[in-house]
């Protein structure tokens, strides 16, 4: 069946089978393979991608379910070659390891400060609690997210005066 | 993991999906928010021949207040009752779930007329239901029932409900006395089902006695629990230590749990004892501390 | 002006990045954009997709196996069986452990999940349709399912191949001085004793194994992408097995989501896909589900073990005994080194001076998965630190002593370093007090007992968990060193380009471990090339020197020593180029921080980058042109970090949950290359070490079938459970290692659970609680508890 949708600010049609999954249709059929899997049962966060903005768990999408939706995947984060705060802020941190979790961490972490800008720790913890990360033990994963957070609030202050 | 192959409609009206559903019967699925079903499909512990996608149908979605009840649409997300603080202070129980039910990512996708219907015995919204007295709008082709929370769950993932009906809204009936509710969870971490939860909803009459009480159970049996006898242990009593440590026990007695990886019968049993109680006296406190 | 040179210094030396700087990763550009390239993403044309058919019987004979319905799904190209691996002689492999190991089984299935026949088709989802209606004849057998029962008599023999084999016996062996050690137990004053179960937990890294085996039937090349954390030992097996020439093997180990020991072994499954590649002409990718990965692929631990400290009159241990009962499952395909059975389990008198001891180990197969792995540590120095510390956990309470003054007591001290263990290991170096002391400062330990006493006057349960581990990492050297026979070395090849940019290849391979940029930082000190002008390349064997790969720590120890000595080879062939340009005599040539100069003339100098072109371009008469090197490590000993980890926990006593307040992590791991990396280990480290005491396990039910085989049931700690973790340090600095590094991978994991178990029991010791297994989950506290009439 022909199913069509935005991904990362670009319409898309795509035929396939209904019991494609989105992680798979990314992957396989879109050919980016940031999206990446680590369990078969919903419970890793290594597929996230946003839809309509919120983070879900594309291994847990079927493909006709994006019908008319926007998805943004890690691809997507940089802008004409710069690079998103979060992006930044896992870098300097040192937010990443193996990054076999990263884009989906990047993705949440993304739309966790764009709903609340100043998040406490607990917050953000509790905030990537849907997300596996089994080489960071999480501490620098939090503060990567504090540094993007700073960093767009002093964005944002700059945009103001 | 992937799926058995199956057909997919996504109909935008619900006449539509009552009429498939009454045409394929148990051979098609209907799709909420995906979070149980797909892993099922995954796993092909599910196969059906068609899947229903309600995800088009307008009207499905929202909490509002209407004639003493909150309504809430079978398809409203976990997140949006997580999000719904104007609850807080009517309906605690609802807001102190909502973000213990897996983690936020299902959250945002799972609904909760979902939840109700697949019925899982570790599912959280059953306990919540039976604690509140939640009523439930079923449809199918050409028929409407409503159906109390009560006797809905009758095992694990066996409801009331029939193939060839959805459910549209669930019904809370919201009096004026003082109310207060809360829910504890016990669980290996985030993500995990319960291994025991306890739901509380009191309601204070004027007097400072229990004018009602509401305890649901989670994970400790085929089905979620309602428990009766504790909460008429509670009815008309003033809320002493005494009287709610007598409740707690009556609900521990309530629980029917198996033993399993997470722990022994006695635990569980003992946990439930344990939650109630705890969550008899926040309830109780939050309650005595609302306004009318 | 002093300050101002100072401050240049340091601005010079973050500029460079060499050792202690903390700079921020080269790899990480490709990642945070979604551009890693991890096995999964390997697209060949034309490949084709496995899934493997697995046994749901721990035990069960096979009587006839039926592929004509999955043949008859469009799209599928093939059904492997062990019958037609058989007929290549492939039906069987050789394990790292000198055991054999069924590729697809043919005669019997020994343990739930076993690989009994591959679907090969044209995309995965057919292969499933078509691996669903693979049908097996099974008769159902006996299932062994712990190693008391595997090696009671009249047990079912599961390896009913094997010539000779009529038990479930696989080894016994023993290390130390048995009779010194009776001698010590006759004369002590007090014997204290302990029995444990380090149970099955599995290192499940995020990235599960796979392959795409791309055999090219015209040139015969055989070119493998698989998850492998020792892509040169794997392409020497390769060819042992599968009887290919190792010239025409090529493997590509890519981007490794995590490892942690699990990427150590060859499964069935690279060995089916590349045989069914070489069959088909076509490239065969498989990649495991979690499921697979998590019932199949090398688990970890499975140690039962019970032991006695003796002691003396004045509170010092004098003898250690350990006995070891290990589940190996149904092949003995644990991964470690060939001399020693249980691994470097024999280190178990960890940081205490204890002048004898004697470690009995016996193995036993039962119907469970094979494998037993290292999950972040050296070839089972866990276990061994585990029981130690628990152990001295149990004497303190026993004797009435703080645990940290009982350790104070018995640590080997300072001054008594290299120091001869007395089961036969030279520890380089150490100051366990001092990494004591700071831990204890950190943690505030005095205030935290006080409060602790108060709150058991309350009746409130609040414990504080001591541990001190010591490690041995860093294999070789090689002569006591090897897997499957090859020598425990590792591996460096540098080469300088003409403007002064380098690439460095290694035989290690990273998994997540910063190895494009810790290893750069080794280049920029040695040599003065700025970290960002060092490319760091590993993993295809084509392109780098053969080396024995990453895990038990091993790669700064000894890629890094191998790196470090490479780098000054170059510098020494730079100093006699150097004395070509300068006119001068190779002997007045200095070198600092990539210059050359003729001593006495500190401000004529010649750069590194100077130095590199004119190694092409003006080489003195006689010299080889170029600035390249290889060298190959063989490191003298081990190394041996250390560290304290103090825990605080509280306890509900309704509920049994533990939930953990503090954890104070003091590491010793010699000299830091870069801190930020160091720091990350350990908080990875700390997680898993967390995980492993409180969540982590695999087990199984009487019939064998395994529990923990997802990640529902297989718990890994989201941000919310893991504790927050504060890191101190000490820097003891590896006397014979080039620059003084140490390894830092698995420390934590090695030291942890000891003591977030320790912080446990001592909440809970004063009710007479001593022991309890991991996970310690909160139904066991709350047995626990109730056992001793403690409820809310
Ligand atoms: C990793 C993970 C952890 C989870 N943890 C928890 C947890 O802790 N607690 C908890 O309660 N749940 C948990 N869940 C389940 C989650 O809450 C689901 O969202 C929920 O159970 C089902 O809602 P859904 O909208 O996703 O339903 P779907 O998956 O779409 O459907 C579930 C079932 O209900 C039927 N159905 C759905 N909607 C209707 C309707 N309106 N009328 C009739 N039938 C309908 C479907 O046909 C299907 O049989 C977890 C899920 C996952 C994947
Ligand atoms: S792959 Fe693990 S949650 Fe989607
Ligand atoms: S960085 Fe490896 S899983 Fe997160």
């Amino acid at each position: 069946m022909k199913v069509t949708f935005e991904i990362n600010g670009t319409a898309k049609s795509v035929d396939v089978e209904p019991r494609t999954l989105v992680v798979d249709l990314i992957r396989t059929k879109l050919g980016m393979t940031g999206t990446h899997i680590g369990c078969d049962t919903s419970n890793c966060g290594a597929c996230t991608v946003l839809l309509d903005g919120r983070p879900v768990k594309s291994c847990t999408l079927l493909a006709p379910m994006l019908e008319g939706k926007k998805v943004t995947t890690v691809e997507g984060l940089a802008k004409g070659g710069k690079l998103d705060s979060i992006q930044v802020g896992f870098h300097e941190e040192h937010g990443l390891q193996c990054g076999f979790c990263t884009p989906g961490m990047m993705l949440v972490g993304k739309a966790l400060i764009e709903a609340n800008p100043h998040p406490t720790e607990d917050e953000i913890r509790w905030g990537i609690s849907g997300n596996i990360c089994r080489c960071t033990g999480y501490m620098n994963i939090v503060k990567a997210i504090q540094h993007a957070a700073a960093a767009n609030a002093t964005e944002n202050t700059a945009g103001v005066a | 993991m992937f799926p058995a192959a199956f057909d997919y409609i996504a109909p935008g009206a619900l006449d539509e999906v009552l009429s498939l559903l009454g045409q394929h019967g148990d051979d098609a699925k209907v799709l909420a928010g995906g979070q149980s079903l797909i892993p099922l499909l995954k796993l092909r512990f599910a196969a059906p021949v068609i899947v229903i996608d309600i995800g088009r149908v307008d009207g499905l979605e929202g909490i509002s207040r209407e004639n003493g009840h909150v309504r809430i649409g079978a398809r409203t997300r976990h997140r949006d009752v997580e999000s719904a603080t104007d609850l807080r202070g009517t309906l605690d129980v609802l807001l102190d779930a909502a973000p213990l039910i897996s983690d936020p990512l299902i959250r945002n996708m799972g609904t909760v007329g979902g939840s109700i219907c697949h019925a899982d015995p570790a599912g959280d919204w059953g306990a919540v239901m039976l604690a509140v007295g939640a009523e439930f709008v079923v449809k199918s082709a050409g028929e409407e029932r409503v159906l109390p929370a009560a006797g809905f769950f009758q095992g694990p993932f066996t409801t009331g409900l029939q193939s060839n009906e959805v459910m549209t809204e669930i019904r809370i009936p919201v009096g004026s006395g003082k109310s207060g509710g809360t829910y504890l969870k016990l669980e290996r971490k985030v993500g995990d089902f319960a291994s025991v939860a306890a739901a509380v909803h009191i309601v204070l009459g004027g007097d400072g006695r229990v004018a009602s009480a509401g305890i649901g159970l989670c994970a400790v049996g085929a089905h979620s629990i309602k428990a009766t006898a504790a909460e008429a242990a509670l009815v008309g009593q003033e809320p002493t230590d005494d009287v709610i440590a007598a409740a707690a026990r009556l609900a521990g007695d309530a629980a029917e749990p198996k033993a399993d990886i997470r722990g022994s019968a006695e635990y569980k049993r003992d946990v439930a004892r344990v939650f109630v109680q705890r969550g008899l006296h926040t309830a109780i406190d939050r309650a005595q501390g609302a306004a009318a | 002006m002093a300050v101002e040179t100072a401050e240049a210094t340091e601005a010079a030396r973050q500029a460079m990045g060499g050792i202690g700087v903390s700079l921020a990763r080269k790899e990480d550009a490709r990642f945070i954009h979604g551009q890693g390239h991890y096995v999964d993403d390997v697209v060949l044309p034309g490949m084709l997709h496995m899934v493997i058919v697995r046994s749901p019987h721990a035990h069960a004979r096979i009587k006839g196996i039926d592929s004509t319905a999955a043949m008859a799904i469009p799209g599928v190209v093939a059904v492997v069986t062990g019958e037609l691996l058989a007929q290549h002689k492939l039906a069987w492999m050789p394990t790292l452990s000198g055991d054999t190991q069924a590729v697809l089984a043919t005669d019997k299935v020994r343990f739930q999940g076993q690989e009994v026949a591959c679907v090969i088709a044209e995309t995965k989802y057919i292969a499933e349709d078509a691996a669903a209606l693979v049908s097996v004849d099974y008769e159902p057998l006996q299932a062994i399912t712990s190693p008391q029962q595997a090696i009671a008599p009249g047990a079912i023999v599961i390896r009913d191949e094997k010539e000779g084999q009529t038990d479930n016996k696989i080894y016994h062996w023993e290390a130390g001085d048995k009779d010194a050690t009776d001698a010590a137990f006759a004369r002590a004053a007090k014997v204290v004793s302990l029995e444990t179960f380090y149970p099955r937990c599995h290192p499940a890294p995020l990235e599960t194994c796979g392959c795409v085996a791309d055999l090219d039937p015209v040139t015969g090349n055989a070119t493998i992408y698989m998850t492998s954390q020792a892509p040169h030992a794997h392409r020497t097996l390769f060819a042992i097995v599968a009887g290919l020439p190792e010239e025409k093997i090529r493997i590509i180990s890519p981007d490794l989501g995590g490892g942690f020991g699990n990427k150590v072994p060859i499964y069935p499954g690279y060995v089916v896909a590349t045989a069914a590649s070489l069959l088909i002409g076509r490239p065969v990718k498989w990649i495991e589900d979690r499921t697979d990965n998590l019932i199949s692929t090398g688990f970890a631990r499975d140690y039962y073990m019970d032991g006695s400290v003796a002691i003396d009159e004045n509170g010092k241990f004098i003898g250690l005994r350990v006995n070891l009962l290990s589940d190996n499952g149904a092949f003995f395909a644990d991964a470690q080194p060939s001399k020693f059975k249980a691994g470097l389990f024999h280190i178990v008198t960890g940081s205490y001076d204890i002048p004898a001891a004697h470690i009995v180990a016996n193995g036993a197969y039962t119907n469970k998965a094979p494998g037993g792995v290292a999950y972040r540590c050296s070839f089972r120095v866990t276990e061994a630190s585990y029981f130690i510390e628990r152990l001295v956990e149990s004497a303190a309470v026993e004797l009435g002593q703080d645990p940290v003054t009982i350790r104070l007591n018995n640590f080997i001290q300072p001054e008594a370093f290299p120091y001869q263990s007395a089961s036969g290991f030279e520890y380089d170096s150490g100051d366990y007090p001092r990494a004591m002391q700071v831990a204890l400062d950190m943690l505030g330990y005095d205030e935290l007992r006080k409060e602790q006493a108060e709150k058991r006057a309350k009746g409130e349960l609040m414990g504080i968990g001591v541990a001190s581990f010591t490690e041995v990492v860093g294999a070789g050297k090689g002569k006591d060193y090897d897997i499957a026979g090859l020598r425990m070395f590792d591996s460096a090849e540098l080469r300088v380009h003409p403007t002064g940019k380098a690439i460095l290849k290694l035989g290690v391979k990273s998994q997540g471990q910063g190895h494009e940029t810790t290893f750069a930082q080794i280049v920029a000190e040695e040599l003065g090339i700025p970290a960002s002008d060092v490319e760091v390349r590993e993993g295809d064997t084509d392109n780098t020197p053969f080396g024995l790969g990453t895990y038990a720590s091993r790669s700064t120890p000894v890629g890094g020593a191998a790196t470090a000595m490479v780098s000054r080879k170059l510098r020494d062939k730079g100093k006699l180029i150097a004395a070509h340009l300068f006119e001068a005599d190779v002997a007045d040539i200095e070198f600092a921080r990539g210059k050359y100069n003729v001593k006495g003339s500190p401000d004529n100098v010649k750069t590194i980058q100077d130095i590199a072109f004119a190694a092409y371009t003006n080489l003195p008469d006689g010299l080889e042109a170029g600035l390249e090197g290889v060298t190959y490590y063989d490191p003298p000993n081990m190394t041996y970090p250390f560290g304290t980890y103090l825990v605080v926990v509280d306890i509900d006593k309704g509920t049994g949950q533990v939930k953990v307040r503090r954890v104070v992590a003091v590491d010793d791991c010699g000299v830091r290359i870069n801190p930020m990396i160091v720091e990350g280990q350990i908080h990875g480290g700390l997680t898993e070490g967390f995980a492993i005491a409180f969540m982590e396990l695999i087990t199984f039910d009487d019939e064998g079938n395994c529990i923990g085989s997802n990640f529902m049931d297989y718990l890994i700690p989201t941000a919310w459970e893991t504790p927050r973790f504060e890191l101190g340090q000490t820097v003891t600095p590896s006397p014979h290692h080039p620059i003084g590094a140490k390894g830092i991978g698995e420390s934590a994991t090695v030291g942890s659970p000891a003591a977030f178990v320790n912080a446990v029991i001592d909440a809970l010791s004063h009710l007479g609680i001593t022991n309890i297994d991991m996970p310690l989950t909160s139904d066991k506290v709350w047995a626990a508890l109730r056992s001793k009439g403690v409820t809310e």
